[in-house]
């Protein structure tokens, strides 16, 4: 058994994931062949970038064993406060201040789920639901309830910034933004993390069982700690790619997609009990989820049953493996 | 805790101090504006309002009763009322007599129930049968049941009721609002199957400790089967009458109340991890949120605010409560053995 080909390679989430994907691309190009395109490829990329940096933030929250849902709150409320904040104080700052100042406010509110979910011991769903409504209506309150359009000029630089673009012969225009290289720099950061060093580990440890993790050795609070301030700081990144790409500082956007990032991750194999997930997962989650926002119109499907669609997927995603591990138990026991 | 005297364990207990919250934050807003708190225009609209979220923070109780928690439930609601709106504009026009536009009324409301107590089972069998953990389960199945909403309605509202709809949540009997009533008997239901049916005594202890209810020799996937069907149907109640008081039925109505329900739950002293939850508690929980909410309206405090303000509350309580707990561990363990 080696990394490249794992024995269960056939029974893992992610083939299932990946196997669906490939038949959802073959039925999308038999029913249009346009589809099959770079100029797809480059625009379902481009919806991917902030879904995938947020995802990894999520999948790194259930490894850990806790859930998640106050991040599209987080992104948002470092988006627009950095936003707010250069316009006042400096509007031609250059965008890698503005983003880092984003960063710094998503890693101090992932600070504040940190202390009451590390130190306080609450159980993470309510908390996040209560600091979702919190940092919410914290924004909404006291910072701003306006669309903002006319962003620090630096920004919009960053959002015209191309890795390469072009025109196919069909004459459709494609571009990959600069925004995807952060996507590729979170996954390496996390990739490094979690595979390489002692604090991923014991993020794993801690997911498999608090308990054994602290007979061991590991300091639970901190890792946990950690693992919210990471998550925080990368929505914050996740908020200022979403704003500058966008163009527009709206403090009412994001919020609501939590659900559906946190339902890419389980599709990507994480699991809500904790201790397992892989980032190869989590993307090919991400990139699922996507496809079926993007394109089910074009093997025929209406976007009224995107819902539908979108939960019979987690449902058999999730219950499927669920489904056998009761199982096996059953079997053990 | 080494003594046990009745009057210390009832002001110890949470839903002690939501009533001398209820009480406090009643008074302040008697204070703050007594002409327009106190007025019984207002505390009438205060009844007609609470009801349709305190009837899913009810379907919530049960469910975090098992250590479970039911996502679904405003899904629920807008596809139950959504499937009742269709019945009622399809088959009954505004121009038909009362009592057959009444019977039209009846077979919607059963219909919507119907559908509450399926999607219900539904929820019960991925968590009981399939082991899904319940948060996923009616996440995903949440989704499923509004994705229904939208694609019967194509995304907008259903209109164009009978006036005999009106009757679930724009009446009065006695002067008492119907939904209060509607609530009122479902609380009074719930706290029922929870402490005096044999069925409650089961949920109660596979909350507190699953395996040691499966020794007992419980049959927990029926049991979880009951509980999510319970909810369900509960969310069916609610999602009518936000239909009757909305006069029109869509798959996005009150989006805000799956937190709300959470968090009156949480708040009314219910244990997320399971085992405990009092409806009495909820009922408290439900009117501190009231009133607070009426009053910061009439202070003319934002929507955001009131926002903001809940999800203080809900960390705060979680913090009393949890730590009234660990002091309570921490004087069993040094107890001697």
């Amino acid at each position: 058994m080696n990394d490249w080909f794992p024995k269960d390679f056939w029974t893992r989430n992610e083939t299932l994931v990946a196997g669906v994907i490939v038949l959802f691309c073959i039925i999308a190009t038999i029913s249009d062949p346009r589809f099959f395109t770079i100029t797809t490829v480059s625009d379902l990329l481009r919806a991917s970038i902030v879904i995938g940096i947020l995802a990894v933030g999520a999948m790194l929250v259930l490894v850990s064993g806790g859930i998640d849902v106050s991040f599209t709150a987080i992104a948002v409320f470092a988006m627009y406060s950095s936003s707010v904040l250069f316009l006042t104080i400096w509007p031609g700052a250059p965008w890698p201040l503005i983003f880092a100042m984003s960063v710094v406010f998503g890693a101090m509110l992932g600070a504040i789920n940190g202390f009451f979910i590390a130190f306080l011991g609450l159980p993470t769903l309510i908390v996040t639901l209560g600091t979702l409504s919190v940092f919410r209506g914290f924004l909404l309150t006291f910072i701003g309830s306006q669309r903002i359009s006319d962003l620090p000029p630096a920004m919009r630089d960053f959002s015209r910034g191309v890795l390469a673009r072009g025109t196919t012969e069909a004459g459709n225009f494609y571009s990959i933004p600069w925004a995807a290289l952060a996507l590729l720099f979170v996954i390496l950061l996390t990739w490094l993390i979690l595979k390489k060093t002692m604090l991923g580990r014991s993020i794993y440890a801690i997911g498999g069982s608090v308990e054994s993790a602290r007979r061991i050795g590991i300091n639970v609070k901190w890792t946990q700690f950690f693992v919210y301030v990471y998550v925080g700081a990368l929505a914050g990144l996740a908020g200022i790619i979403h704003g500058s790409v966008g163009r527009m500082a709206d403090p009412f956007s994001l919020v609501g997609l939590e659900l559906s990032v946190i339902a890419a991750v389980v599709l990507g194999g994480a699991r809500l009990i904790g201790g397992y997930g892989t980032l190869t997962g989590t993307l090919l989650g991400v990139a699922l989820i996507v496809i079926v926002q993007n394109s089910l119109i074009v093997i025929g499907i209406p976007t009224t049953w995107q819902s539908v669609t979108i939960g019979i997927l987690i449902l058999l995603g999730t219950g499927v493996p669920a489904y056998r591990a009761k199982r096996a138990a059953a079997r053990a026991g | 805790m080494t003594t046990h005297s009745p009057t210390r364990d009832i002001t110890a207990s949470p839903e002690f101090r939501l009533l001398v919250i209820a009480v406090l934050v009643f008074g302040l807003m008697s204070v703050l504006s007594p002409d327009r708190f106190l007025s019984a225009q207002n505390l009438t609209s205060m009844a007609f309002q609470f009801p349709e979220f305190a009837i899913l923070a009810l379907a919530m109780t049960i469910t975090m009763m098992t250590g479970g928690i039911d996502l679904s439930v405003v899904g629920i609601a807008n596809l139950s009322a959504v499937a009742a709106a269709l019945i009622l504009t399809q088959f009954s026009d505004p121009s038909m007599p009362a009592s057959q536009s009444a019977a039209w009324l009846a077979f919607a409301v059963t219909a919507a129930m119907s559908i509450g107590a399926v999607a219900g089972l539904l929820n019960g069998a991925l968590v009981a049968f399939f082991g899904l953990p319940p948060i996923l389960a009616t996440l995903g199945s949440g989704l499923v049941f509004t994705g229904f909403a939208i694609a019967m309605t194509g995304g907008s509202a259903v209109m164009g009721f009978p006036d005999t709809v009106a009757l679930i949540g724009n009446s009065q009997i006695f002067g008492v609002p119907v939904p209060l009533i509607l609530f009122a008997v479902l609380a009074i239901l719930l706290h029922l199957i929870l402490t005096r049916t044999a069925f409650g005594l089961r949920v109660t202890m596979y909350g507190a400790n699953p395996v040691a209810a499966l020794y007992a020799a419980i049959d927990i996937n029926r049991m979880l089967l009951k509980v999510y069907v319970i909810s369900g149907m509960f969310s069916s109640v609610a999602g009518l009458i936000i239909m009757s008081r909305a006069n029109s039925a869509k798959a996005d109505y009150g989006s805000s109340y799956l937190l709300l329900a959470v968090l009156i739950a949480v708040l009314g002293g219910v244990n997320p991890y399971g085992g405990y939850g009092r409806v009495i508690g909820v009922i408290l929980a439900v009117l501190s949120m009231q009133f607070l909410s009426s009053g910061l309206n009439m202070l003319q405090v934002s929507n955001f605010a009131r926002e903001l303000i809940w999800g203080v509350l809900l960390i705060l309580v979680m913090v009393m409560n949890t730590h009234a707990v660990a002091a309570l561990r921490e004087s069993f363990a040094k107890s001697p053995k």
